[in-house]
């Protein structure tokens, strides 16, 4: 394995480790308030990352966040992959009119750039974690689809797969010991890369207001909170900043990112 | 692989009609989605709140056909979008081709400028590279595209805007008037499409190069300065035209996300204040500008590539 690679797995665990212990960790609540105590910097009073405009602990806000970010991409990975594949491998295996209309399917997705689509869908219910992710999975799920459906289309043609219908062995043989296993890898790549995609869109869409909504400890959502005060507090907007660089970057590397 | 020219034209055809499709849908389901009785607000509209009656509210009703099944509605909404049927902003009462008209233009200039600036970039890092894959400028590169790739666009923008425009003083951080106002989003938007086009260029570049056709104009005694110009450019340049349809999608994302974060006065910003302020009209008619926008490009992008490429005409 790569050095790039590798290192994006390292963090990948450590991140993933941090966001299941959560908000606790940090010792404070990441909605509680407190205006006598606002921008300090970090390490003041136990704060390890400082409080934010309102005096809310910015460690528990950033550890929250990442709990709703990395949910909301695993969920939505983790569907559109399972979406993507099954109709994939049926397009693939099928062919004829089954191809042809889960193809014009998946190129309707396509039609519209895939962020202005998650903002259409994000659009008929403001602040919704649910429609975010029914969006995001939407969009999703086309990458996995075409890869799975191209991939089958070639084993099923192949003189392994030739030889185990002829011997009489079944589709789901078929599906566990031939495609299963030539298309984990790929799947994995692309799951990773959508992962990064959904962070991306998360705080993207949080930032300029039409994602998530304050008061959730949403990334994107504390970065347009904290960026009026960064004269007097730059390391309280550096907080968000860093945590969503390296979880995306730590993604595309784990997924062998090449340039 | 070569899709005759009618065909590719009835494919954007076709994905036109579904970018009208899904902005009616989605329009349609944020109205039903908004709080309340829509007649009864609609008639508060005409009449003021003070006025408005039940009455008044079950007329507005049968005129405008609320009363009907939904199926129905959706079908003479959807038929009103594709008919450019816009109507007006429920917030600020413009006419929605009106307003659109005015955003348009500025959209179209930062993206010029954008693609511009992303162009400046990559050209001239993607030959370098190219010409010299596995050198240390070419690592160095790739390295920092890999970087910068990973970054959101608005989290570019506000690096580029703490840095430039807070702490340097040297342009202002958003707005829109001034010819600096262009630097901060064009200068954003030009670095995340040069991320990725840096690459094309490059593997363009270093995959043309490598071609026996390439190596023989070198044999027979061109220097590489000529060789590239004569045989060089126009083949690397195929992919790299390619990828501008690919790129098109990154330019439009791009720029409703810049433009919402410097206040830049087009289409972008619109359609996601449209959203913030439950403006149905408005966000109908931005959402379905940009769509088109997508679909007209995409085809302009198509047809770049044939013109380079003749095999692809056959």
């Amino acid at each position: 394995m790569r050095l790039p690679r590798l290192v994006g797995l390292v963090c990948l665990l450590v991140i993933a480790v941090l966001t299941i212990l959560g908000p606790s960790l940090s010792g404070f609540d990441p909605a509680k308030q407190n205006l006598r105590a606002i921008l300090l910097p970090p390490g003041t009073d136990g704060h390890l990352l400082g409080t934010d405009n309102l005096g809310r602990d910015i460690a528990a806000r950033i550890l929250g966040g990442a709990q709703i970010t990395l949910s909301l991409a695993a969920l939505a990975v983790a569907s559109a992959a399972a979406f993507g594949v099954g109709l994939g491998m049926l397009a693939g295996w099928r062919g004829g009119v089954t191809d042809r209309l889960l193809g014009a399917l998946s190129d309707a997705v396509l039609a519209l750039p895939g962020l202005l689509l998650v903002l259409l869908l994000a659009a008929i219910r403001p602040d919704s974690w649910w429609t975010l992710y029914a969006g995001l999975a939407l969009t999703l799920w086309v990458e996995f689809f075409r890869v799975s459906r191209a991939r089958t289309r070639v084993l099923t043609a192949s003189p392994a797969v030739e030889a185990a219908r002829l011997l009489g062995l079944g589709r789901w043989h078929v599906v566990r010991r031939h495609l299963w296993p030539d298309l984990s890898l790929q799947i994995l790549t692309l799951a990773a890369f959508g992962a990064a995609t959904v962070v991306t869109a998360l705080a993207t869409l949080g930032f300029i207001s039409v994602g998530l909504r304050p008061p959730t400890p949403e990334w994107g959502v504390m970065m347009a909170e904290l960026l009026p005060s960064w004269r007097e507090a730059p390391w309280a907007i550096a907080a968000p900043v860093v945590a969503l660089a390296a979880t995306v970057l730590s993604l595309r590397l784990a997924a062998g990112s090449e340039g | 692989m070569a899709i005759s020219l009618g065909k590719l034209t009835l494919g954007r055809i076709v994905q036109a009609a579904i970018v009208a499709l899904v902005v009616g849908v989605v329009g349609f389901a944020m109205m039903e989605a908004l709080p309340g009785d829509a007649a009864y607000r609609i008639a508060a509209g005409r009449y003021g709140y003070d006025m408005v009656t039940g009455a008044a509210a079950e007329q507005v009703r049968s005129e405008l056909g609320l009363d009907r099944p939904a199926a129905e509605r959706l079908l003479t909404w959807v038929g009103q979008t594709f008919t450019f049927d816009l109507g007006q902003s429920a917030v600020t009462g413009e006419r929605v081709g009106h307003a659109i008209d005015h955003q348009l233009g500025h959209t179209v200039e930062l993206a010029l400028v954008a693609v511009a600036v992303a162009l400046l970039i990559a050209v001239p890092i993607g030959v370098l590279a190219g010409l010299r894959p596995g050198s240390l400028f070419d690592r160095i590169s790739a390295a920092l595209a890999i970087v910068v790739r990973a970054m959101p666009a608005f989290l570019i923008g506000i690096v580029l805007m703490l840095v430039l425009a807070v702490e340097l003083g040297l342009v202002p951080a958003a707005g829109h008037g001034h010819g600096g106002n262009f630097v901060l989003p064009a200068l954003t938007l030009g670095i995340v499409l040069a991320s990725v086009l840096t690459r094309v260029v490059r593997n363009a570049v270093a995959a043309t190069v490598a071609s026996d056709a390439f190596q023989f104009a070198l044999h027979k005694g061109l220097p590489m300065r000529a060789a590239f110009l004569r045989h060089g450019v126009r083949n690397a340049a195929v992919p790299v035209v390619a990828y501008l349809g690919v790129q098109m999608a990154l330019l439009l994302e791009g720029v409703v996300v810049v433009e919402s974060v410097f206040s830049w006065p087009g289409i972008g910003h619109a359609l996601t204040h449209a959203i913030f302020e439950r403006d149905v009209p408005m966000l109908q008619g931005t959402a379905l500008t940009l769509g088109l926008m997508f679909v007209l490009l995409s085809f302009l992008a198509d047809l770049a590539c044939r013109a380079l490429d003749p095999r692809l005409n056959t």
